[in-house]
């Protein structure tokens, strides 16, 4: 689609003007010679294909692997932007776990009218099995990936909060990588908030949230479907980073009571299981019993208190786009604040209004799926043909209550480098917060994601977006 | 360390072996057909027996031309110890046990694979054939190298040498195997230009047709031979070479683990048996049968190994 005209650029503000913290960078930037930096951007090509960070397209052929473009210019983020950022996504991941505990407890928040009980009752990524469970520790959510657009200098809107399994960790990693490789230099002219902490971080986050009865060091595991699966690099990347196992269901078992997995001399008991599989495959007894890829019987040892999973199963309660439009009001319900960063507005299809002024604007709206991730099976209104408008329409009269609409917003643009030169590209932002029972811990920057063709809104991985490097300045 | 991470580190180093045979079958059979041989046709049935893999050709193919039989062996991947599928199965488990390998040899090996899937993507000419087997040769020994200068001395080796050690006896087994009966004491009379054609294929085919010269004084008799690739313990692919690895490996995970395992008594047996027979006693006993019976021994050690130590649940 084509975007607006006067959308925000976050580095450019006219001809020669660039906003302040791009300053330093701009500085570089025009004194570098465009021909090493084309050289330097085939280098990075070649880097992430040796080091194979590749991700699998669902779709295609077993055998197919694809690299995620990478852009050489950076993302800035100046600290004054990032205090406000990391102060929001801390309130409402505070809100989001608040939120899960009540809702498979007692479930004030329904009680109050806040959030429609059939909203819950009816959803599927509820999960009646987590009544009255109470987690090690108490999180739900240990690692949450909050997505976050820009429109304007002091505007910036949560788009989408993951809470169930949020993956690009190892791209914001990998990126950071990459840029020091091949440009040393920038890093000691600019002074840059490190990420390279966040594997160490997330050991301690885990392990930090095992449970009460585990004696000694905690043994931590990442639980992955398989090679096949489209993360699976970020799956052996992290358990590389970390220093633990990488298992799959089939290396796992209960051995009195607790989860096992299979090793050279035996069984050893695992404590902490940072899952990468959905709820729905985790287990075959008390879930889909045809999985291949989790642990039959995994849920009863969890009920039992005697492994942490994280993040919790059900938690996709708290990151559906239905329950999505009641943020704000979660927030306020279980902080007492104000939502520190603002909610796109959102049209819940199944509110019969609502509906109706969906459907008569369509061309101008966004129309998602509720349980949708990824960028599939949405709508994106002025992007789309006449037919196909027509046939979301039929879609959304047939089960109205399957889909959110959402304005398109103007997203801020940060420019690529092309060889014709600029060229300014919408983005958007996925910081990570970490969580444990001692607290919370938000990486400064996150993942930068962007639509490499020219204005386009689409940003997904699979749909032929582009990452950055983010920066967060020091003071 | 996870059984399956086991398993893929004994797969992954088996794979990367046997591209490296395949190459090496292919590089012998092309110079003997291209030089010494009147049959280059037999030459070639020969090699497609020695890699295991006629049953498969046959089924595809009539007669041996030199193009369909380089194809099979380098390309084809309905041929799963063609090269291509070798290099694609040693990747493949080399992602499954990434966290258990250094950065160098994930890379050497993940190079590797993109490497050769671009130089075998077409079909290999007989002009360009000797530039592959060269590109083959030098992927595996970058592998072998960054295993050696990266790779801590712990069980995570052990499974690497063990898979390298069994793959490798394998195939000079199998060598012999093919050729015994051009070893035999009855069926050669020194100095038959046929026998020594046969000769070098064999010294060739395991890269020892210099070091046997130097190790020999240029003397070659078929016992010589026979007793380079089953007894000499200066020859890395000797049966005896081969299988020392497999002792002295299975030995410091036995050691690591504080637990000897049923594969433990295999490796002593096989030893012991090996120690108690010279070439003279071979030859009494038959060639033919002694290399028979040291191939299902070593099959069977390795199937040991993934039980003992857990490959699979």
């Amino acid at each position: 689609m084509s975007s607006d005209r006067r959308h925000f650029d976050e580095m450019l503000l006219g001809q020669d003007a660039v906003r302040a913290p791009y300053a330093e960078y701009e500085n570089w930037f025009s004194q570098e010679d465009r021909t090493r930096l084309s050289k330097k951007s085939k280098e990075a090509e070649a880097f992430f294909r040796r080091t194979g960070i590749t991700f699998n397209v669902y779709g295609q052929s077993a055998a197919q692997e694809r690299l995620i473009p990478f852009d050489l210019i950076p993302r800035i983020i100046a600290n004054r932007e990032w205090a406000k950022l990391s102060k929001g996504i801390e309130q409402r991941v505070r809100a989001i776990n608040a939120f899960l505990h009540d809702i498979y407890h007692r479930q004030e928040i329904l009680r109050a009218g806040i959030v429609p009980v059939d909203l819950i009752a009816s959803n599927a990524a509820f999960l009646p099995q987590m009544i009255g469970v109470a987690p090690p520790g108490g999180v739900y959510t240990h690692i949450v990936g909050t997505d976050i657009v820009r429109t304007g200098e002091d505007d910036f809107f949560v788009l989408e909060d993951n809470a169930r399994t949020p993956s690009g960790v190892s791209y914001m990693l990998e990126n950071r990588e990459t840029m020091l490789q091949m440009f040393p230099e920038l890093f000691s002219q600019i002074k840059v908030q490190p990420v390279s902490d966040y594997p160490k971080n997330l050991r301690h986050s885990l392990a930090a949230s095992a449970p009460k009865n585990c004696a000694g060091k905690p043994t931590v595991a990442v639980l992955t479907p398989g090679i096949h699966n489209s993360a699976y690099f970020e799956h052996s990347f992290l358990a590389d980073q970390m220093g633990v196992e990488l298992v799959e269901g089939h290396d796992l078992r209960i051995v009195d009571g607790h989860i096992a997995m299979r090793t050279t001399e035996g069984y050893q008991v695992i404590d902490v299981l940072y899952r990468r599989v959905d709820d729905d495959f985790l287990d075959p007894l008390n879930f889909r019993p045809e999985s291949m890829l989790g642990v039959p019987g995994i849920m009863d040892v969890y009920r039992a208190g005697n492994i942490t999973i994280a993040n919790a199963p059900g938690t996709g309660i708290a990151d559906d786009k239905a329950i999505y439009s009641y943020m704000p009001d979660i927030i306020e319900f279980y902080t007492g604040e104000r939502a520190i960063l603002k909610n796109v507005q959102t049209f819940r299809c199944s509110e019969p209004d609502a509906l109706r002024y969906v459907l008569d604007n369509l061309a101008d709206l966004v129309v998602k799926e509720v349980h949708g991730s990824g960028g599939y099976g949405m709508l994106v209104g002025p992007a789309a043909s006449k037919k196909e408008l027509a046939g979301f329409a039929e879609k959304l009269r047939r089960s109205p209550a399957n889909y959110i609409a959402q304005p398109t917003l103007s997203l801020s643009t940060v420019p690529i480098f092309t060889k014709q030169g600029l060229a300014p590209r919408h983005v958007d932002l996925r910081p990570f917060a970490l969580v444990s029972p001692g607290g919370m811990n938000i990486t400064p920057g996150g993942l930068t994601r962007v639509a490499l063709k020219a204005g386009s809104l689409v940003v997904n991985s699979s749909q032929g977006g582009g990452t950055k490097d983010t920066w967060v300045l020091e003071d | 360390m996870l059984g399956k991470t086991a398993g893929g580190l004994y797969w992954m180093f088996r794979f990367l072996e046997r591209s490296e045979n395949t190459a090496r079958l292919i590089e012998a059979g092309f110079r003997i057909a291209l030089t010494r041989s009147k049959d280059p046709e037999a030459e070639w049935k020969s090699v497609l027996t020695t890699a295991r893999v006629r049953a498969d050709y046959d089924r595809k193919y009539d007669g041996y031309a030199a193009s369909n039989a380089l194809d099979f062996l380098l390309r084809d991947t309905d041929n799963p110890s063609s090269v291509i599928s070798s290099i694609e199965n040693a990747r493949t488990n080399a992602r499954m046990v990434r966290t258990a390998l250094t950065t160098e040899v994930w890379e050497a090996v993940n190079e590797s694979w993109m490497a050769l899937k671009a130089v075998l993507k077409n079909p290999v000419t007989q002009t360009k054939l000797p530039a592959v087997l060269g590109e083959i040769r030098r992927h595996s020994a970058q592998v072998r190298g960054a295993v050696h200068g990266t790779m801590l001395r712990n069980d995570i080796f052990d499974f690497t040498q063990i898979g390298i050690a069994l793959e490798r006896a394998d195939n000079t087994a199998r060598i012999i195997d093919v050729k015994y009966y051009t070893l035999l004491p009855s069926a050669s009379f020194v100095g038959s230009t046929l026998d020594n054609v046969q000769w070098e294929t064999i010294l060739r085919s395991v890269s020892a047709h210099r070091s046997f010269r130097w190790l020999n004084n240029h003397e070659i008799s078929p016992m010589s031979i026979a007793e380079f690739l089953i007894f000499d313990s200066r020859f890395p692919r000797s049966l005896s070479f081969c299988s020392r690895i497999l002792e002295d490996n299975l030995g410091y995970l036995a050691k690591d683990y504080d637990a000897r395992l049923p594969c433990h008594d295999m490796i002593d047996a096989q030893r012991d048996k090996l120690r108690a027979h010279t070439i003279s006693t071979v030859f009494d006993e038959g060639l033919h049968q002694f290399i028979t019976s040291f191939i299902s021994a070593n099959n069977a050690i390795g199937e040991q190994i993934e039980k003992d130590y857990r490959f699979v649940g």
